[in-house]
């Protein structure tokens, strides 16, 4: 078993390096694929960080009462999160705080300056800011059905979910649009990708043709055929794989400040590596599984003489 | 050793290339097969190999019926024959040493065997120098005992030679032969087809006539007559 697995591996070896033409091509055509589906793991990571941008910006607020006491409002608070499981945060805003706040956004404005010293007293509300898991619509709704529940209502001047209804479903539906596309569009490419993969190996074997039908006449078994072709399918994954990782390392160490000049607080190479054992698993397991399952397929066909 | 039992082969196009065939080849027999080119000669060789099966009739092989081996025991019964053709069939991107030894793994010999015997069969069919060639990078004399050496080299019960002067001149014809002749004489069998007048009336052994796929005739000391 030992002696005909290093016979194979060396079978495997020597045919590698005795074919160099056709394994530059196939590992040229594996960096191509598997540089594509690297590409969409990127697209994948910029899109994320976008909606989760976008996403953090939406909230619903609840306005309490001028008489509601903070014991009160963080009893809500608490209520709030034990009975929903969707709330991601919930933030409260204490009337002073609130003010600090409004001073802080509108620092130069005499008019709103003038305004709250007219009304002489503090005239904003104690509130409690809240964000969903996934910034659905129907979360939100959620939440603010809760908020309006009778127990609840008696402390609560206003929610605001009805005004930011409308953004809110718009922004949801966008970024689900554009994940959506994203992974339409993934697996297409992959498919492609794939198959031409499938094509390149199955040149590269069909050069072998004859070998085969010779290794089967004279009595060799299915594995000491198959054998070879599948481990310069791995070489070749492996191979694939290391110009691969450094490849996309390089790109998102150099393509890292344009990008952040564009989407400012988003670093594509700490992505990179804060992700990297996802693009280890996925470059390597696509370029050793693709090399593997063609290999496979393509000397069966042949095999059956 | 092997047995023919009314054996018909029909391709699906309906050409009948052979017809109610039934011989046996003895251990330790020397059978050549003649008849003109289309005959069925090479069919038949198909067929005792397995990579053919046969539309009726049984054929077996050592006692055992080779219509209903699985694909490992076909496998195993090539392993135990020792195939030379026509078109040579070598491994091209072998070197001749790789070639040889490749049977002898199949086979899941050791390396040490391997190591001795490669070379000794190799010198003893005159491809010692060329160990390191490829295939193409021999004559066609070479390549043919290249595939000799092969087939030699396990030390096969049974030598199934299809067409092998083919391709070779008068020299390298009589090497072939006598040397399928001192493989016989060492106690194989040896069956040999071939449409060559001239060796099959040298070597005075038994001859099974072709003729439009039926046996026309099995004679202990045949000669070629068509």
């Amino acid at each position: 078993m030992l002696t005909n697995l290093k016979r194979v591996i060396k079978f495997a070896s020597s045919d590698f390096s005795r074919n160099k033409g056709i394994s530059l091509a196939a590992i040229f055509v594996l960096v191509v694929t598997i540089m594509i589906v690297t590409g969409l793991l990127f697209f994948q990571g910029t899109v994320g960080y976008l909606s989760s941008q976008i996403q953090d910006k939406i909230d619903i607020t609840a306005y309490f009462k001028d008489d509601a006491t903070e014991q009160e409002i963080l009893d809500v608070k608490d209520q709030v999160l034990k009975m929903s499981s969707v709330v991601k945060n919930i933030e409260y805003i204490s009337k002073q705080q609130a003010l600090v706040d409004f001073n802080e956004k509108h620092p130069n404005d005499p008019v709103l300056s003038k305004a709250l010293k007219e009304v002489g007293d503090n005239p904003l509300l104690p509130s409690l800011n809240i964000t969903t898991i996934n910034a659905d619509p129907f979360q939100y709704e959620e939440v603010s059905n809760i908020l309006q529940a009778e127990n609840f209502s008696k402390l609560i001047y206003k929610v605001d979910f009805s005004q930011k209804e409308d953004t809110i479903k718009k922004v949801y539906s966008i970024t689900r649009s554009i994940n959506i596309f994203g992974l339409v569009l993934g697996v297409i490419l992959v498919i492609v990708a794939m198959l031409v993969v499938f094509n390149t190996v199955k040149l590269a074997i069909e050069n072998s043709k004859e070998e085969i039908s010779t290794m089967r006449i004279v009595g060799a078994s299915d594995w000491f055929i198959r054998g070879p072709f599948i481990i310069q399918g791995i070489i070749y994954g492996i191979i694939s794989f290391i110009i691969c990782i450094l490849l996309s390392g390089l790109s998102a160490y150099f393509l890292s400040p344009k990008i952040s000049a564009v989407l400012p607080g988003f670093d594509i190479f700490s992505y990179f590596l804060t992700n990297w054992w996802i693009f280890v698993l996925i470059q390597l397991g696509f370029g050793v599984g693709v090399g593997i399952v063609s290999s496979f397929i393509v000397v069966r066909r042949y095999l059956d003489i | 050793m092997i047995k023919f039992n009314n054996v018909t082969k029909i391709y699906a196009d309906k050409t009948i290339v052979l017809q109610d065939v039934s011989f046996e080849v003895k251990e330790g027999e020397f059978v050549s097969i003649v008849g003109k080119s289309g005959a069925g000669k090479t069919t038949l060789i198909r067929l005792m190999l397995g990579l053919e099966s046969p539309s009726s009739g049984e054929i077996y092989f050592k006692g055992e019926n080779i219509n209903n081996a699985d694909s490992s025991q076909i496998q195993e019964m090539r392993r135990s024959v020792g195939g030379i053709y026509q078109d040579y069939k070598l491994l091209p991107k072998k070197t001749v040493y790789e070639n040889v030894a490749y049977i002898m793994q199949v086979e899941g010999k050791e390396n040490k065997d391997i190591e001795n015997e490669v070379p000794r069969v190799l010198e003893i069919i005159g491809l010692k120098d060329k160990v390191d060639n490829f295939p193409n990078e021999l004559s066609g004399g070479e390549q043919q005992r290249l595939a000799i050496a092969r087939a030699l080299v396990n030390h096969p019960d049974i030598i199934i030679a299809d067409e092998p002067t083919g391709n070779l001149d008068p020299y390298n014809t009589y090497e072939v032969i006598s040397l399928l002749q001192k493989i016989n004489q060492a106690g194989r069998t040896v069956i040999l087809s071939t449409h060559d007048r001239e060796i099959i009336n040298k070597l005075g052994k038994r001859v099974i006539t072709l003729e439009n796929g039926k046996i026309l005739r099995d004679e202990a000391e045949g000669r070629f007559i068509i």
